[in-house]
């Protein structure tokens, strides 16, 4: 059974369809790779499931509840949550209170304050971010801003965690310590969608790939899969510029 | 995380509140009238500043809708004061206002910027004519007499609510809502989507702050004896909490409330020796402040105490 499953899934930007008619389904403790080229509709897609905006049509399904109509706040109680592409911190808080946040209402049950603050600590060391507790989130690095709100959403108790392009904006190194990660979220039991442009960090993290193109999906599979459709070469890989940066 | 020294500034903070506060207990049994009744004046716009700042401050939302929840609150005063005794009108103005700012905040919270600024000042007109309409064409009348309360008890009252208000506001500072509203103010978008029911939790502030205003409103309708739509919904009492705040500082709890009490004073102060000239220099001293104190009086002592700490230590 899959975990989140999205079926007929249409949205519309004025006349352009942004995501239409995409089904999906992922699998419990799975990495899910959501690749394509710009304005192919990943993230119309994430903003779609964690109810940002809502479907024209198609159903979105969390453990099979149905989850299109509820609120943000709802969904990320439920059990899903989210990074954003462009950082959306909380910068005149400290790090440990940007996580704490998540601590206290992302929960389904209430968290007493003394755990909270335990379980946000515990989060900030996973993200290695353990020596920045106190300092305010707009004084970080990019890098640990983007690992600040992973460990935000983590303190959600998140089942599915989406991660809308965490690596975007990082140095090489960085980029190797973000993909580790992503593995040890994974390890963590929770299952993970990201949206990516690094094509090194998705064909090495990733189980499954799903590769949108104008708002459809035209392919999906494992990473050797997807990098031997031809069809899926002509749109993405195509692109001369981006592989030389693979 | 509380260092040693943070405990002493806090312990010192708490024996300075509760000093001043036993010094206002006893200021009507000695100090003449007019201090009891401009303390009180002090005091009512310390609840209005502080109630402002509870909801406006962390969340960036600049609410101008202060004079229609006080107003209502007068309002309420004098329709139900002859009929029911004084503390259930207190709490009744409170409840009314409150519940005129669950209606206003659920149908407005979701403007941001500008637009919500308008509105809440609009709520106020609004207001103000909707009542002289019914008055003119329904009851016939314009005004009502309020039934007077003594000024000491007025004096208490005010007191009472100002302290409930600042221990409600310090308690939700320090608790999870706190961080909420403060996330709020930092991007609305990722408090909800680490789960903070944004528009609830701010509706729900916006009742309660309203809810002081009420209060404050109900109390002092009592002194003054008679009131009309112009009188209890004055646009420019929306102001006034506004500026005390900036005057004062609106991040710490107590910036309020000093930018209040001098803000109150000064007022009284040029009005009584300067009556020609009061709005003119009033204006020149908030312009002063605005353009060389950003962060209000509490941001320039702030900035004062660091420089001299730094001069002791580079001496020794």
């Amino acid at each position: 059974m899959p975990i989140l499953e999205a079926k007929g899934v249409t949205r519309y930007f004025g006349g352009l369809a942004a995501v239409s008619n995409v089904d999906f389904d992922l699998r419990q403790g799975e990495i899910l790779g959501l690749i394509g080229p710009n304005g192919a509709g990943k993230t119309t897609l994430f903003n779609l499931i964690s109810a940002v905006i809502s479907p024209r049509s198609g159903s979105i399904t969390f453990r099979d509840r149905e989850i299109v109509g509820l609120k943000p706040h709802e969904i990320c109680r439920m059990g899903v949550a989210r990074t954003f592409q462009t950082v959306k911190v909380f910068s005149n808080m400290s790090a440990l209170h940007n996580v704490l946040l998540g601590a206290y209402f992302g929960r389904q049950d209430r968290m007493a304050t003394t755990d909270a603050v335990s379980e946000a600590t515990a989060l900030l060391e996973f993200v290695e971010l353990a020596e920045a507790t106190a300092t305010p989130a707009k004084d970080l690095t990019l890098a640990s801003q983007k690992r600040l709100e992973v460990a935000r959403a983590l303190a959600t108790q998140p089942e599915v965690l989406l991660l809308d392009e965490m690596m975007e904006g990082l140095n090489p190194s960085e980029v190797v310590r973000a993909m580790s990660l992503v593995k040890r979220i994974q390890e963590r039991g929770v299952t993970v969608v990201m949206i990516e442009h690094v094509m090194r960090a998705i064909m090495s993290v990733c189980d499954r790939i799903i590769v949108l193109h104008h708002g459809a999906k035209i392919a999906e599979g494992t990473p050797e899969e997807i990098s031997a459709n031809q069809e899926v070469v002509e749109v993405y890989f195509g692109e001369r510029t981006d592989a030389a940066n693979i | 995380m509380e260092t040693p020294k943070t405990i002493t500034k806090n312990a010192f903070a708490t024996a300075l509140a509760v000093l001043i506060l036993m010094l206002l207990v006893a200021t009507p049994l000695f100090a003449p009238v007019y201090t009891t009744i401009l303390l009180t004046g002090i005091l009512m716009n310390m609840t209005i500043a502080v109630s402002w700042t509870l909801f406006s401050g962390p969340t960036g939302y600049i609410s101008l809708a202060s004079a229609a929840f006080f107003g209502v609150g007068i309002y309420t005063s004098a329709v139900l004061g002859m009929a029911l005794p004084f503390p259930l009108v207190i709490v009744l103005g409170a409840l009314v206002s409150g519940c005129l700012a669950l209606l206003v905040g659920m149908l407005t919270l979701r403007l941001r910027g500008i637009y919500f600024v308008m509105f809440t000042f609009g709520l106020v007109e609004l207001l103000l004519h909707f009542i002289l309409w019914w008055e003119l064409t329904i009851t016939g009348t314009t005004g009502r007499v309020v039934p007077p309360m003594p000024n000491t008890t007025v004096f208490y009252v005010m007191l009472l609510i100002l302290v409930t208000l600042v221990l409600t506001v310090s308690f939700i500072r320090r608790s999870r809502y706190g961080l909420a509203l403060e996330s709020v103010g930092e991007n609305q978008e990722a408090a909800a989507h680490a789960g903070v029911n944004v528009t609830a939790l701010k509706v729900i502030i916006y009742a309660v702050s309203a809810l002081f205003m009420g209060a404050a409103g109900a109390v002092i309708a009592t002194r003054w004896t008679y009131i009309d739509p112009k009188i209890a919904f004055n646009p420019l009492i929306s102001f006034m909490p506004v500026l005390m705040a900036i005057f004062g500082g609106i991040r710490p709890l107590y910036g309020p409330i000093i930018g209040a009490a001098i803000f109150t004073y000064l007022e009284e102060f040029l009005i009584t020796r300067f009556p020609y000239h009061y709005m003119l220099i009033f204006g020149i001293i908030m312009v002063v402040a605005i353009l060389y104190m950003p962060n209000g009086l509490v941001g320039l002592a702030e900035g004062i105490w660091k420089r001299i700490s730094r001069r002791t230590h580079a001496d020794t």
